[in-house]
């Protein structure tokens, strides 16, 4: 039983994982329909920055590690924002009238941009991260149940997810968004700024991949260049696995594949844990086309 | 002068805007480990100026695809960059100018070394995996991600065969077409019920779970450690490494050939107009008769027959094969040659699969910086020429005598 | 329509001229090709070795070269893959070299192998250790100056066995070529001492978090876990052990030999055991290779540079004993005589196998890898 609680509890950080990640790619797709290839990027810019950010203070100021924490994540959420709002600006705006597949292209050729970016500006080394996020005292009994990291990003993930359902849900601007992935043009008629409403997305798309980015960095102690591909990917699947489009549907969508590759993992083989996670995402297509919480398109003839 | 002047200050703010947004990871390098900074402030300096004049260009370019040159001019200049594509339809320009082309490609072994016919050789392998793509993305309309798993079919039946019964080339090209083919439809069943986006994913699933059983079924397949001495084609007896490079540069162009025969005629048969009536409207395609189960899965078995191929040939060429060529990123260097060249355009593709091949062999100079450039390339081509490099030419059908 | 056919023509004398260009050969100098990954992710492991053909070779220019010639190093990137190998291996045949140093990854060796065959060439790598290279017969003209995996996988088993005196163990690979060689030798050794495997599982390489994996090894009796791979993973593990609370052993290979491994897993890089070439820094030449490098360019050496190195001074030797540039004479050489190298007097026997190097196994204190 106590084996079972503890599968259960590393799925669960797993798909919170997943979820920070998963969570702007879904956000930007439901209002440009793009497959942004870069979002990844971002996650791993956000943590480069933090990295960068933290380690400045660390050594010319005597600050304490949480104060460096939030001001490290501040920075990154600020940075990364700003990269998501120029890629959009530079890469994805020009596009909006051609083929979709002409997009994904462009978002391809963005995601090596940034990642060679990185890598020469910075180094192709692995780069360890310290962790800033001090011990629970109250956690160590249960330490091989669940670590003072795993809990933060569980929780963060949550807080999150309801911040962003209340933006969407309940703000002008929510409104605004959710106009404008219905019908761009109808938007625009009844007075929608749609270039000010997709520039906003992706600022907070970008902002919560940045969160992310701390939060995994911190987890898993070091960073590269290239985290963000294979990160980006599995939230990518994720947020189909949801329903893409939905927020909700994307943290449920990342903690059932969270769970899916833990519980492989424990009563399997973890040499086919990624195997398990594409596995599940297929039953539940064929079950459910359009996602756990994604809803059914009626089509219209 | 006014413009002048506000073109001076948008160029500025981006600059500036650069230059804040680049500053901790282009100035800033820090090691925690021996607690030192390094401001690196004169890369601020390149971003500036850098940006200040490139957001000049780059708003320039855009400025003059959008309004710049009417509708008119446009028309000159696309007549005037296909030429070579439209001769191809004139008959008196067609044989003097294939027969050219012809020549050229004959004698390239025979002038150029060694070295220059091995990446042509693999720019044409990907020629045939960027054609049979384009059967699913172009012709069927599918956004397909795992198609670096019919290739790894391809290559693992010629490598396993050869393993196991010592089954020769030729004998293998024809059934890595087979089971690339039988592949296709195995993956092509259970997503009939997908679209778009969904359908991308779940190739993509199918394309990841393919290399996780090569890699993972290590008694079988050899796993990681891949199938080595997998022996190049003989022509009569043994052929020497230049002699069989040559001969294998032969069989390729030859394959290209027969892809390209086969795809116009694909284009213009029954099935051909069905997965072009299916890509555009999927529902008036139904309800006009063609079934679209049989349309979907004879896209997926006619896509994987030419990755099948294409396996084999790798295989051959490069003697040794393991499940880490075909990851989720050669899926999408492949997808990136069709979409760049044009999708649905059989020279585009063509050119698409050259420039995605040999772009990062003769960029070598470049070294670190290669791999930027192409992203580069990516995105500047796909906002410039969003149909693609040779954008695909619609079949007109005239009605009526008065108009022709 | 003439005017295509002036294109036409032009085009043709263009593509003519520059492949022309692209093959002319100069006389003189003696060829020698590196090979390796000097881009990307695993550009670390390749780079040094070129650094270390380079010293090797500016001294013996600077005494006259090697038959009298200059030598001239040529050198070519293969990003550890083997499709962009095999092209990198025909170039530097085209280029006419007449022997190679490398290749660094064994994948990537194996599929150029087929070309330097074809070409009888000699080609030394300072890294590839997979066995078959050596041992399966099919690769005559290779030869390296680094053990092979078993040989590490064999030093480690008895290290479990002897000095840690555990019973049962786990052991993880990250499903790669050469980190499931090393955990299958390892397995195979330590079956033959007796110890139990209690687990034998594939990681998923990059992956965001290993507690489910671990979670596992915790549910079992293993007193040890063994790990075949490179070191971003290996810290990651011992990390997130830590954190959990499952304190035993850790035992790794010559991929997590390294310092970046101490660097990235810091604190958590205390303790573990890993296997590496045998400690050279007592080797005068082996102290001049490292001082040359930092007074050339100015930092310490990276991974392999002491065996690139060994295998650049064999290499030029052999040319010098054989005579002659021929493929089957600086063969001949290599296995026939004995050289002084930065990693001891080391000669190779028949299969291509260095004599005279092996492994040893080291353990992280304060901060240091320290041979046990």
């Amino acid at each position: 039983m106590k084996y079972f609680l503890q599968l259960v509890l590393a799925g669960l950080t797993k798909g919170s994982i997943y979820a920070l990640i998963a969570l702007g790619y879904t956000m930007v797709y439901g209002i440009i329909k793009l497959i942004n290839f870069a979002h990844g990027e971002i996650y791993m810019i956000g943590a480069f920055t933090a990295l960068i950010i933290g380690g400045v203070l660390q050594i010319t100021t005597g600050l304490p590690p949480v104060t460096i924490l939030f001001i490290s994540l501040a920075a990154a959420i600020f940075f990364s924002a700003g990269y998501g709002v120029t890629m959009e600006n530079i890469a994805y705006k020009p596009l909006r009238k051609a083929p979709r597949l002409t997009a994904l292209i462009s978002a391809i050729g963005m995601s090596l941009v940034l990642q060679n970016y990185v890598l020469l500006a910075q180094t192709s080394d692995f780069l360890p991260f310290r962790s800033m996020i001090p011990n629970f005292s109250f956690l160590i009994p249960g330490k091989s149940l669940v670590t003072t990291t795993q809990l933060v990003i569980m929780i963060t993930t949550v807080v999150v997810m309801i911040f962003l359902t209340i933006l969407i849900k309940f703000t002008r601007m929510g409104k605004a968004m959710r106009a404008t992935s219905q019908d761009k043009v109808m938007a625009q008629l009844v007075g929608i700024d749609i270039n000010k409403v997709i520039t906003f997305t992706f600022a907070i798309g970008s902002a919560t991949a940045a969160i992310g980015g701390v939060l995994i960095a911190n987890h898993m102690g070091q960073i590269n260049f290239y985290i963000g591909f294979l990160a980006g990917i599995k939230a990518f699947v994720a947020a189909v696995l949801g329903g893409i489009g939905s927020i909700p549907g994307a943290v449920l969508g990342s903690f059932v594949l969270g769970m899916a590759e833990s519980f492989g993992a424990g009563y399997i083989s973890s040499a086919y844990e990624d195997a398990f996670a594409f596995v599940i995402l297929i039953i539940i297509l064929i079950i459910k086309p359009s996602g756990l919480m994604g809803r059914n398109e009626i089509e219209k003839v | 002068m006014n413009k002048v002047l506000k073109e001076i200050r948008t160029s500025a703010l981006s600059a500036l805007w650069m230059m804040i947004l680049t500053f901790p990871i282009i100035v800033i390098k820090v090691n925690t480990i021996n607690m030192t900074v390094n401001w690196r402030w004169i890369n601020l300096m390149w971003v500036g100026t850098g940006t200040f004049i490139l957001s000049w260009l780059w708003r320039y370019l855009l400025d003059r695809k959008e309004n710049g040159s009417g509708l008119k001019k446009t028309d000159t200049k696309e007549s005037r960059r296909f030429s070579l594509h439209k001769s191809l339809n004139d008959k008196k320009m067609r044989i003097p100018v294939l027969s050219t082309l012809a020549v050229l490609v004959l004698v390239l072994p025979l002038l150029v070394n060694f070295y220059q016919v091995s990446i042509m050789t693999s720019a044409l392998i990907f020629v045939i995996l960027g054609l049979g793509l384009n059967i699913v993305i172009g012709y069927g309309g599918l956004l397909h991600l795992g198609y670096a798993a019919f290739y790894a079919m391809g290559a693992y039946s010629y490598g396993l065969m050869y393993l196991y019964w010592g089954i020769p080339f030729w004998v293998a090209l024809p059934l890595g077409a087979v089971s690339g083919a039988v592949f296709g439809l195995l993956i092509g069943f259970p997503v009939l019920r997908l679209r778009g986006d969904y359908l991308a994913i779940v190739t993509l699933a199918f394309g990841e779970i393919a290399r996780l059983v090569l890699e993972n079924l290590s008694g079988f397949t050899k796993g990681p450690e891949g199938i080595a001495q997998i022996p190049r084609p003989g022509f009569i007896t043994k052929l020497s490494l230049q002699g069989a490079t040559i001969y294998l540069f032969y069989i390729c162009i030859a394959l290209v050939l027969f892809t390209i025969f086969v795809m116009r005629r694909i284009e213009d048969s029954r099935i051909g107009r069905a997965l072009e009536a299916m890509s555009e409207d999927d529902i008036a395609a139904q309800s006009m008769g063609i079934d679209l189960t049989k349309a979907k899965l004879t896209t997926f078995a006619l896509g994987a027959i030419w990755a099948g191929m294409a396996g084999v040939l790798l295989a051959a060429k490069t003697t040794y094969i393991n499940p880490g060529s075909f990851t989720l990123m050669e899926s999408v260097m492949i997808l990136v040659a069709v979409v760049l060249g044009g999708t649905g355009s059989i020279p585009g593709v063509i050119l698409g699969a050259f420039l995605v091949t040999l772009i990062p062999e003769y960029f070598r100079a470049l070294s670190d910086y290669r791999m930027l450039m192409f992203g580069v390339a990516l995105v500047v081509m796909s906002i410039f020429r969003p149909q693609g490099i040779i954008p695909r030419v619609r079949k007109h059908y005239i009605v009526g005598e008065d108009q022709s | 329509m003439k005017k295509l056919f002036t294109v036409l023509v032009l085009l043709l004398a263009v593509t003519a001229m520059f492949f022309v260009a692209g093959c002319k050969k100069e006389e003189g100098a003696i060829k020698i090709a590196v090979v390796g990954p000097h881009t990307g992710d695993l550009a670390s492991y390749g780079i040094p070795t070129i650094k270390a053909a380079e010293l090797v070779v500016a001294d013996w220019n600077a005494n006259g070269g090697v038959l009298g010639r200059q030598i001239e190093l040529v050198i070519e990137d293969d990003v550890c893959k083997p499709e962009v190998a095999a092209n990198s291996a025909a170039k530097v045949v085209g280029e006419g070299v007449v022997a190679v140093i490398g290749h660094i990854c064994s994948g990537a060796t194996k599929s150029a192998m087929g070309i330097y065959n074809e070409a009888n060439l000699p080609a030394i790598s300072p890294s590839a250790t997979n066995p078959a290279l050596t041992q399966s017969g099919n690769y005559p003209n290779f030869f390296r100056t680094i053990a092979p995996d078993d040989a590490q996988a064999a030093t480690d088993a008895e290290f479990i066995d002897k000095k840690l005196g555990l019973k049962t163990v786990a052991v993880l690979h990250d499903k790669q070529d050469y980190g499931k060689g090393f955990a299958d030798f390892t397995v195979a050794s330590l079956e033959g001492l007796g110890i139990e495997i209690v687990l034998y599982e594939g990681i998923t390489a990059n992956a965001v978090d290993y507690s489910a994996i671990l979670t596992k090894i915790a549910n079992t009796d293993a007193e040890g876990i063994v790990y075949g791979g490179y070191h971003p993973e290996a810290s990651k593990l011992v990390q997130q052990m830590s954190q959990m609370g499952l304190d035993i052993p850790f035992i790794s290979d010559d991929g997590v030999k390294d310092n970046t491994f101490i660097q990235v897993a810091g604190e958590y890089s205390e303790g573990v055991y890993a296997s590496g070439p045998m400690d050279t820094s007592s080797n005068p030449m082996s102290q001049k290779a490292t001082a040359d490098h930092k007074s050339t360019y100015g930092e310490d050496p990276g991974a392999f540079f002491i065996n690139g190195y060994a295998a650049t001074i064999a290499l030029l030797t052999a040319i010098e004993n054989a005579g002659s540039t021929d493929g089957v004479a600086i063969m001949d050489a290599l296995r026939s005589n004995y050289v002084d190298t930065p990693l001891g007097n080391i000669s190779f026997d028949e299969n291509g196998d260095a004599i005279g190097v092996g492994f040893a196994v080291y353990q992280v204190q304060n901060g240091v890898y320290v041979e046990l």
